[in-house]
């Protein structure tokens, strides 16, 4: 017996919720995937269970995130999720993006954020296509790698620290 | 048990009734198990033989006169002699038992590195190790001022005999520790040369039989080795159990790892004398219900085989090397002459955690990562890779599960 033969072929629908065609887009083409030349902070992720990789730089413009750029040596999540956190960032405020990590956080661990501040409404529906990975514990941190390496530097760490 | 006496043909059908888990299902989907160089699937007859021995004749062992402890001594003991046929030892007390290959060569790193070896001296290991067999001879190095070197890996991940060869001419390595079967790669080493031009050299040799013990018979008297260490748990047997084989004047010559109970033969405040080999390194209340599944494991491994175990691995990986050679953008990692059942790969259009995920959404499991193996990874200018590894549960047909999967994953990442 050929298993492949029984596979039906909307076999992957499920995966749709995790693998949405924004996260596909901004994993094969990141648009903030680069280092800053000039920039104020940078500080390096690293899951040393699957060796994720991820260096992030922020350049501040005054109290406030001007750019983010990033390199990443990881899966299609993590990629996405660090583009996604680097277009979302944009001209906030260093409190309003620690409340955004967060609200993130929640989101990626349970799917869902009922706390979440009514102003931060509207970027957590830019980030809403990451709310799949909370189905696969495994892959959480591939999500939330890149805004541990964010927070670490706006904190002035080199290194963050993993979950 | 379904297996007769030593086919030289194993009936895969017949054995995979022998695993219960196997008729799991996984989000709907038959269970497409292909980790099992993580950690193998469990037989009937070892389930059964721990949940017997807790039901019926359960004591702690080594230290009571009663009847429990005498029944539950004896069914440890007797795996002691198991393995110690399994590898053709040439004495029983020169199986140790330890939890994991990771404690055996730390044990080694600890006893035989700082209680023999001397300052100066090296340990010689190679460029497709387990962290396990990186890290204990670091921390080594660090505390005791034994240098570390590295035999590299070849292009096609095999052990580069010349600079292998090289790196032991200066006569200063006291101990090689290499694997016998890359984790990673699959690579199966040339055991009986590395050992004598090892000792050609003056150096002792430990092999790391993690995975080859699963896939080779291992005579340790043919091969003339030092040490060999493996795990219970890739052997279809359980956590927790692992074995370092050690050569009985060699074990005698070590200090013990750790103090405690059972490892003494009288203690003052003053001082203690050990025990005998192996109890010397066996501190503690062991773990006694794994050794008893142990038994059960190798008992069952010696009714079908190495000889049919080895044959069905080799079909199953041929078949699986030809397969995976049709999906396109597809890289298998060494391409070793001789190799068992563990094949590591790369796809183009998708990192291997997306490989791994999509491949479960079809009920198909598959390892992931750098396999606790970074250097190698580095080697091959890599982070990751996908891995399939076989068992003798493992079927063609699930292979062909495995490369239609990678077919309709590679489609996705289109």
């Amino acid at each position: 017996m050929t298993q492949a033969a029984v596979i039906p072929a909307d076999d992957f629908d499920g995966l749709r919720d995790l693998y949405q065609e924004v996260i596909l887009d901004h994993g094969r083409r990141p648009r903030h995937g680069q280092r800053l030349e000039v920039f104020d902070a940078t500080a390096k992720g690293d899951n040393p269970m699957c060796g994720d990789r991820v260096q992030v730089w922020v350049k501040l413009d005054a109290d406030t995130i001007g750019r983010v750029g990033f390199e990443a040596r990881g899966c299609a999540i993590s990629v996405a999720s660090a583009d996604l956190m680097a277009e979302t960032v944009q001209h906030r405020s260093k409190a309003d993006t620690r409340a955004l990590f967060e609200a993130f956080r929640q989101l990626a661990r349970s799917g869902t954020c009922p706390a979440c501040a009514a102003e931060l409404a509207e970027p957590m529906e830019r980030l809403a296509p990451l709310a799949g990975v909370h189905e696969y514990p495994s892959r959480v941190k591939c999500a939330t790698l890149p805004w541990h390496a964010l927070i670490a530097a706006l904190d002035g760490s080199k290194e963050a620290s993993s979950e | 048990m379904n297996v007769m006496t030593k086919p030289t043909k194993l009936d895969v059908e017949l054995i995979r009734q022998d695993f219960p888990i196997l008729t799991q299902r996984i989000r709907g989907k038959k269970l497409v198990f292909l980790d099992s160089a993580a950690s193998a699937q469990k037989p009937r007859v070892v389930i059964d033989a721990m949940v017997n021995a807790m039901e019926t004749q359960y004591a702690n062992i080594h230290r009571g006169l009663h009847w429990m402890s005498e029944r539950t001594t004896e069914a440890y003991e007797a795996t002691r002699d198991a393995v110690a046929e399994l590898m053709n030892a040439n004495d029983r007390s020169e199986v140790v038992f330890v939890r994991n290959s990771t404690e055996a060569i730390n044990l080694l790193a600890h006893s035989y590195g700082r209680g023999v070896l001397k300052r100066g001296q090296a340990v010689l290991i190679s460029g497709m190790e387990h962290h396990s067999n990186i890290v204990p001879w670091q921390l080594l190095r660090d505390a005791h001022g034994i240098e570390l070197r590295v035999a590299p890996v070849t292009d096609s991940g095999e052990l580069d005999m010349a600079a292998f060869e090289a790196r032991l001419s200066d006569g200063k390595v006291g101990l090689v520790a290499i694997t016998h079967m890359s984790n990673v790669l699959g690579s199966i080493t040339p055991a009986e040369r590395i050992v004598s031009i090892a000792h050609a050299h003056g150096a002792k040799v430990m092999f790391d039989g993690s995975q080859a013990i699963v896939h080779r018979k291992v005579d340790v008297r043919a091969l003339n080795c030092d040490f060999y260490v493996w795990t219970g748990h890739k052997l279809y047997g359980p956590t927790g159990i692992g074995v370092l084989w050690g050569r009985r004047d060699l074990l005698d010559r070590m200090p013990p790892f750790l103090g405690g109970g059972d490892m003494i033969s009288s203690v003052t405040y003053e001082q203690s004398t050990w025990a005998a080999v192996p109890h010397k390194f066996e501190a503690g209340t062991p773990a006694i219900l794994e050794g008893i599944g142990l038994k059960a494991a190798i008992d069952y491994v010696q009714a079908i085989g190495y000889d049919a175990m080895a044959a069905h691995e080799a079909a199953l990986t041929e078949h699986a090397l030809s397969r995976l050679a049709v999906v396109d953008g597809l890289t298998v990692l060494g391409q070793a002459q001789e190799r068992g059942g563990v094949i590591s790969f790369t796809l183009d259009k998708a990192h291997a955690h997306d490989v791994a995920t999509l491949l479960d959404r079809q009920g198909i499991a598959v390892r992931a990562g750098h396999h606790c193996a970074e250097p190698l990874m580095r080697r091959f200018n890599l982070d990751s890779t996908a891995r399939a590894s076989f068992g003798v549960y493992t079927t063609h047909e699930e292979i062909d599960a495995l490369v239609d999967g990678l077919i309709r994953v590679r489609e996705f990442f289109q």
